[in-house]
């Protein structure tokens, strides 16, 4: 992994008029609460570079949504903060990421930890094909957080009852998790995640694959699970991005535009390209 | 309008020829698939055909008198009066009494010819499982000699061969069949011995029990390394020059002709590291080499067929790369590992050709009782016997190729029940 460290901070509060179009972020990147701060980065498959020069933080507690059109690179910036983009061949990460301070691209970072600490739902709902119960117990099994059987069973069900799905299968733990419904896997995805009860959860577009009803369940559950977790959320749905999010981050083509407060984009953005955007001109 | 109207015409004539192209498609697969189905039948109603005569043979019905003078023993725990009894002199006297009056020395020759040169050690086993019967009498169905239950067999199928057989013996067994003291009974040999130059006394068992600890070794050896090896290559190897060649070596490999690997497994396993010839460790060595492609790309094929969202899943929950292809990838791959391990097994087990190099050919009369112990395989054997001059060795040849192709049928059948059984849908 190629690390390129940048060592002259940025203001931590920056003045949001005066940016040159492709040069810098509109609005209000920063955060004085900053859960994770990434500063200059850039990441390429290959040779193609898919993220041009993103500033931004992510806040304690708060819900931040990524949208922009497709291959706009709001995924590759949701993945670059858990390292799963180390699994693609050819991605580097170039730049700074941090969590509470702490480098996540340090060659002594550890991913296995990395991951514990910043959990991920998928767009496809993707259970292990086993029983829902092994699906939520699989994150305190392989990284021992449970001393006994009574432990892991309390685990597991005060994972599905943040997941809202506790009602919905306590019957039937130990049935296989794949026979559920499209948005009841997602939601055992999610109970999946929180069962490490990591710091930072990635959404990755968590619901373009449910049906209205189930998504407006998981929508709920986010805004739940925001007392306690740090969300990050990719979504093609602006709609979405407008419930359940408090700041929006708007990315074109690789280089992040405008991140503001969702009431903030969504009713008077500050930049050409996302009003464009949200008014359907593009996208 | 008018245009449209024409484009629906156009539409429909084409239709017709689509559908008259499709049917013709239809019938050629059927003609295909029939055609391979006819192959399978003349060659199973051939083989069946020729080998069904082996699972029985002709016994002759004979009065022995266990008489401890003519064996010219008294004593049957003495392994030395064992050693020099004379066995056959027991169904010998039992002819003379049979059919009185035969003197010329040529006339007692076809007399004892009737039956098999191993008849008096059947009866020497019978004794010692019996002791009591020494000095005693019994009526025992004798085992004949393989001309004679060829000719027996082909008399009773209408066409008889006696060319082998001179005229009393021929008059003798038509007065024998009268009697009712010859017939065909289910022969247990078979199944029960080693190889033998006797047709009558020649079995499998050798060939079978060979075959059996040769596979195990092959499986033993090659399905770890195998899954190992593509395991590695799947999830683990970086993708460069060195694994693109390595790739296509393994591809190559699986291409080789198979009599390459026994020159081979002679060159290194007997020549250098100077394991003996014969035995089912260095079968199982060449097979190894020979079925380790085949495992290698079918459980590559099977760890790529496990969808990558899993992996993400388990690499997403915090999984090392380790614990996400233990817990994850492995189980779901399994079923299509073990389906190309099995597929790989049952072109081992009809192997030939590289056992040739390696001295699994020899003549090997003894049922193996372990894995340095010499041995030969189903095949070899087929081919020994395909090989041998006697006529009754060709109803055994086509008996051999049977139970090779049960063990192929229900190899086979088992790889596909097992894809059935542990498919899982996600």
């Amino acid at each position: 992994m190629n690390v390129k460290r940048e060592t002259t901070a940025k203001p931590a509060v920056m003045d949001t008029l005066e940016i040159s179009e492709h040069q810098a972020t509109v609005g209000h990147c920063f955060s004085d609460n900053a859960k994770m701060t990434m500063r200059n980065v850039n990441v390429f498959y290959g040779e193609k570079q898919a993220i041009f020069d993103v500033n931004v933080d992510i806040a304690k507690n708060e819900v931040i949504a990524m949208i922009g059109p497709s291959g706009c690179g709001k995924s590759t910036f949701l993945r670059s903060l858990n390292r799963m983009n180390d699994t693609v061949e050819g991605c580097r990460v170039e730049g700074d990421v941090r969590m509470d301070g702490e480098d996540l691209y340090a060659p002594k970072l550890d991913v296995v930890e990395l991951r514990a600490r910043v959990g991920m739902v998928f767009q496809k709902p993707n259970p292990f094909p086993k029983t829902i119960y092994d699906n939520v117990a699989y994150g305190p099994k392989i990284h021992g957080l449970a001393d006994t059987r009574v432990d892991l069973d309390e685990i597991v069900e005060n994972s599905l009852r943040k997941a809202s799905l506790w009602e919905e299968v306590k019957e039937r733990l130990h049935q296989s998790g794949t026979g559920l419904s499209g948005g009841q896997q997602q939601r055992l995805c999610i109970a999946r995640a929180i069962a490490v009860s990591p710091e930072v959860i990635l959404m990755d577009e968590p619901c373009s694959a449910l049906d209205p009803i189930a998504t407006a369940k998981i929508e709920e559950l986010i805004e739940e699970l925001s007392e306690n977790f740090t969300i990050a959320i990719v979504t093609h749905s602006m709609q979405q991005a407008a419930r359940v999010s408090h700041r929006t981050a708007y990315f074109h083509l690789g280089r992040l535009i405008e991140v503001n407060p969702t009431e903030q984009v969504f009713t008077m953005p500050e930049h050409d390209l996302t009003e464009a955007y949200i008014t359907g001109r593009f996208g | 309008m008018n245009n449209s109207m024409t484009n629906l015409e156009k539409i429909r004539k084409s239709l017709s020829r689509r559908n008259r192209a499709e049917g013709l498609f239809r019938w050629a697969g059927r003609v295909a698939i029939f055609l391979g189905l006819m192959a399978v039948v003349v060659l199973f109603v051939d083989i069946i055909g020729k080998g069904h005569g082996a699972f029985r043979i002709a016994y002759i019905e004979l009065d022995i008198d266990y008489d401890p003078e003519k064996i010219g023993i008294e004593n049957l725990s003495d392994p030395q009066q064992l050693a020099g009894a004379d066995w056959q002199a027991l169904p010998k006297a039992a002819l003379n009494k049979q059919f009185p009056g035969i003197t010329s020395r040529g006339d007692k020759r076809s007399l004892y010819g009737l039956i098999s040169n191993g008849a008096g050690y059947d009866l020497k086993d019978r004794l010692m499982a019996n002791p009591l019967l020494l000095g005693d009498q019994e009526r025992v169905w004798i085992l004949t000699d393989d001309d004679i239950d060829t000719y027996y067999k082909s008399w009773l199928a209408g066409e008889p061969y006696a060319a082998r057989l001179s005229d009393k013996q021929v008059e003798w067994i038509a007065e024998l069949h009268e009697h009712g003291k010859i017939r065909l009974q289910f022969n247990a040999n078979f199944f029960t011995r080693g190889d033998s130059r006797e047709p009558e006394q020649a079995g499998i068992r050798g060939a079978l029990v060979g075959s059996l600890f040769t596979l195990a070794l092959t499986l033993i050896f090659s399905f770890p390394v195998g899954v190992a090896a593509a395991i590695y290559l799947e999830e683990f190897a970086p993708k460069n020059g060195w694994t693109d060649f390595i790739e296509v070596n393994i591809n190559n490999l699986a291409a080789v002709p198979s009599i390459i690997f026994g020159l081979l497994g002679l060159a290194i396993f007997i020549n250098f590291f100077h394991v003996p010839r014969s035995v089912p460790i260095v079968g199982g060595l060449v097979l190894t080499l020979m079925t380790l492609p085949t495992i290698i790309i079918s459980s590559r094929a099977a760890i790529k067929s496990v969808p990558p969202s899993i992996r993400e899943a388990a690499l997403g929950m915090g999984a090392s790369k380790y614990q996400m292809v233990l817990h994850h990838v492995l189980p779901l791959a399994m079923p299509g590992m073990l389906t190309g391990a099995i597929i790989g097994m049952a072109q081992a087990l009809g192997e030939s050709a590289p056992l040739l190099m390696i001295g699994m050919v020899a003549f090997i009369v003894d049922i193996p009782g372990g894995f340095s112990d010499p041995a030969t395989v189903l095949p070899v054997q087929i081919f020994l016997w395909a090989d041998s001059p006697e006529r009754a060795f060709i109803e055994k040849t086509s008996a051999a190729i049977m139970v090779l192709l049960s063990f192929l049928i229900v190899m086979n059948a088992s790889a596909v029940w097992l894809r059935k059984r542990l498919e899982r849908r996600w």
